[in-house]
């Protein structure tokens, strides 16, 4: 037995706060102690507040440290941290802090718990045995199972997994693809970030068991650009995977065949609409196609195509381990199993909160976030990324499901919280809302293309106080027209963050708000 | 480049594009490897970018000719995907990000900073050839923003204060 097993995280966001730093610290004064550690690089268990996080393995469980800074790593060396000892950092057994204690862990299972580069720590924790599960099911079991659970795409829509993939199954063709979207372009969210650098091996064991379903033998993985570290994550794993035989042209023996490659994205929020990045995947503009047909009839190069989220693909491997009734059994209403939750922006404690659909946004930002970053009262959140709708505190109650999101006209998209506390300018917010539409439009249609550039410009002379009655009717009007007008979500979902600004803080757009509640 | 015909009836003169000999031999070893791949135009550019720091003008209807596709349909490709330069970088790129998340904890107090700091605006390359300056909408750092990627280096917690120390050291280095 070697010595002290130690892990710090090899997580972008632990990176860019010192994980490197504090990693190479402990590395070398284990050196110059003449101490024996075993050094691993995990995922983050997404406590982000704590990052870097150091844990180390004792015979009671991981106990954990931080945040730590490498100018603190000597004097955890004095005080036995190795043998997990008391010190001022320390967080006591990583599994009984709180935050982490309190939630519903299926997808991120491993997430901060394994080397994401080693198949072999990926088999000891439950690794593959979904796809285990799958190989001795015939593709229209496989599909029920994954329907059945009451899976939906984690990428914003909601549309029910097992569905699309009926019908891929049910579309013959010489070739189909499995497209993983990987695009994550939405701010507030990282979840499928942290799957890909922290347990690469699940969302390729998702995305076998789908292309088993299906017959497709082709996959292709679309990841955003800004995701490096994921990219390497994503290439060790799928060599290691493809050594090993659990992919490849005779998947465990199976005589089934199915590939994975990764393709980078150029840095365009709209290529993580479905058509826009098949588009940019078949090596064109990223321009939305108009639908029908759907890409499961006729997507990548026109054949049969599943397109699904990061967490929608790496949530299939423990369904069809577990079963169904497993992971239905979480949640509420129709929003079955669990959410990977990402609490971000003015928060103290910013993180991964995977739950069972159902918990409040309000034990989201109090219990569980403390409050905001600055100690000032939170004042707005908008959830489902930029094109999501601002919430004020008098909706704090609502629940994570689906439906009731809708009901309140907002969504919950990819998961993503931005918290704001009460110094935010929500004009300058529903500003922002009509300058990042006119950045990222793809220009196919006018109300996307132009309304977006003249909101800005309306927003403008409203907040200046130029006939801003005038300029609150046209600011609505506008917004009409691009939810009524727009080919795709861009342009048709841009008004919401506008619009509930607007609503709920019209004392931020000057005095007069002499329409209500249009659009 | 075709060049403009002086008057009627002059046949127009393809002039060979003045890409020089090492970027040249660089696209073409990029497409060389790449172009059999399906969608090969994406992970060519990309290729490209990596090679050189940017996709020069005159890469075009080599790229094109070796695709088999119009000028036009790469140039059209090219010019609409943020990511890839036309313009060589500095010798660091900083990508700054501007999304909500790094906003609700002061993007829009640093942007400024960052702006005047290095006395350059977004897409442009500081006077000492050091630093590029581009926007980004979101690195996935949301929890601990305001974030900016050096080169291809996350950095969060991103203080005008800390920030003067990036350059520093980016300035640095080579
Ligand atoms: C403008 C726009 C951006 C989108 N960005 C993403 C994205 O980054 N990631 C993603 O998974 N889905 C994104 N979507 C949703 C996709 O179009 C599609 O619904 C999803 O990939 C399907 O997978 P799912 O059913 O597993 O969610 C976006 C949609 C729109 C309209
Ligand atoms: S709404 Fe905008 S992004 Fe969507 S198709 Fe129209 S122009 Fe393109
Ligand atoms: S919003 Fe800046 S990193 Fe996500």
């Amino acid at each position: 037995m070697s010595g002290a097993r130690i892990y710090v995280s090899r997580d972008a966001s632990a990176q860019g706060v010192g994980a490197n730093q504090v990693a190479d610290a402990i590395t070398t004064e284990a050196a110059r102690r003449g101490i024996d550690i075993e050094l691993v690089r995990n995922g983050s268990r997404g406590l982000y507040w704590l990052e870097p996080l150091v844990e180390v393995t004792t015979a009671a469980g991981r106990v954990a440290y931080g945040p730590v800074t490498p100018d603190r790593v000597a004097d955890l060396f004095d005080a036995g941290f190795t043998r997990g000892q008391r010190h001022e950092l320390h967080l006591g057994l990583t599994e009984d802090i709180p935050y982490l204690k309190k939630q519903e862990r299926l997808t991120f299972a491993r997430v901060g718990i394994t080397d994401p580069g080693s198949l072999k720590d990926y088999l000891d924790h439950e690794g593959y045995r979904g796809l285990k599960a799958a190989l001795g099911l015939d593709p229209a079991a496989i599909v029920a199972r994954v329907t059945d659970s009451g899976l939906r795409g984690r990428g914003g829509a909601a549309f029910p997994a097992g569905i699309k993939w009926r019908t891929v199954l049910a579309t013959p063709a010489a070739q189909k693809y499995i497209v993983c979207n990987a695009d994550e372009g939405d701010s507030g969210t990282y979840s499928d970030r942290m799957i890909m650098e922290g347990d690469p091996f699940v969302l390729i064991e998702g995305m076998t068991i789908a292309g088993l379903a299906t017959g497709a033998t082709q996959g292709f993985i679309y990841l955003r650009w800004e995701y490096p570290d994921a990219h390497m994550a994503l290439d060790t794993a799928i060599a290691a995977a493809t050594q090993a035989g659990y992919l490849g042209d005779d998947v465990l023996g199976s005589g089934r065949s199915f590939h994975l490659e990764v393709r980078l994205g150029a840095g365009a929020y709209i290529c993580g609409e479905e058509t826009s990045l098949l588009e940019s995947l078949e090596g064109k503009r990223g321009q939305i196609r108009y639908k029908p047909p759907l890409p499961a009839i006729a997507g990548l190069f026109g054949k049969p195509t599943v397109v699904n989220n990061v967490i929608t693909l790496a949530s299939v491997p423990i369904i069809l381990d577990r079963g169904v009734d497993y992971y239905r059994n979480y949640g509420v209403g129709r929003s079955r199993g669990t959410l990977p939750i990402q609490l971000t922006g003015n928060v103290k404690c910013g993180g991964l909160i995977e739950k069972a659909f159902g918990v409040t946004l309000r034990e989201l930002l109090y219990d569980y976030g403390g409050g905001s970053l600055s100690g000032r009262p939170i004042r707005a959140v908008q959830v489902g990324g930029p094109l999501g709708a601002y919430l004020p505190e008098s909706q704090f109650d609502t629940r994570l499901d689906y439906e009731e999101f809708a009901n309140i006209g907002a969504m919950l998209g990819h998961g993503g919280i931005v918290v704001f506390d009460d110094t935010v300018d929500m004009a300058a917010q529903a500003r922002y809302a009509m300058e990042f539409c006119a950045i990222e439009s793809c220009g196919k249609c006018t109300p996307c293309r132009l309304g977006s550039t003249r909101g800005v410009e309306v927003i403008d002379r409203l907040v200046a106080g130029q006939d801003a009655a005038k300029q609150e009717v046209l600011l609505r009007d506008l917004c009409n027209t691009m939810i009524q007008g727009s080919l795709c979500a861009l342009g048709g979902l841009t008004p919401y963050p506008v619009i509930s600004a607007l609503n709920h803080f019209p004392e931020d757009f000057g005095k007069s708000t002499i329409v209500k509640a249009v659009g | 480049m075709v060049q403009k015909s002086p008057s009627l009836g002059v046949i127009p003169i393809r002039v060979e594009p003045s890409l020089p000999a090492a970027q040249r031999t660089a696209v073409l070893e990029v497409c060389a490897r790449l172009k059999s791949v399906a969608g090969a135009l994406m992970p060519i550019l990309h290729g490209v970018q990596a090679a050189l720091g940017y996709v020069p003008k005159d890469a075009v209807p080599l790229i094109a000719s070796e695709l088999n596709l119009s000028r036009a349909e790469v140039h059209g490709v090219l010019s609409f995907y943020h990511y890839f330069r036309k313009q060589p970088p500095g010798r660091h790129v900083m990508h700054l990000c501007r999304a909500e998340a790094c906003q609700s904890v002061g993007a829009v107090t640093l942007e400024a900073h960052v702006k005047q700091s290095l006395g350059i605006d977004f897409h442009q390359t500081t006077a000492d050839g050091a630093i590029s300056l581009e926007p980004v909408y979101c690195l996935g750092n949301c929890s601990l923003g305001p974030s900016i990627m050096v080169d291809k280096q996350l950095q969060g917690r991103v203080s005008p204060k800390r920030f003067d120390e990036l350059v520093a050291q980016a300035r640095a280095s080579s």
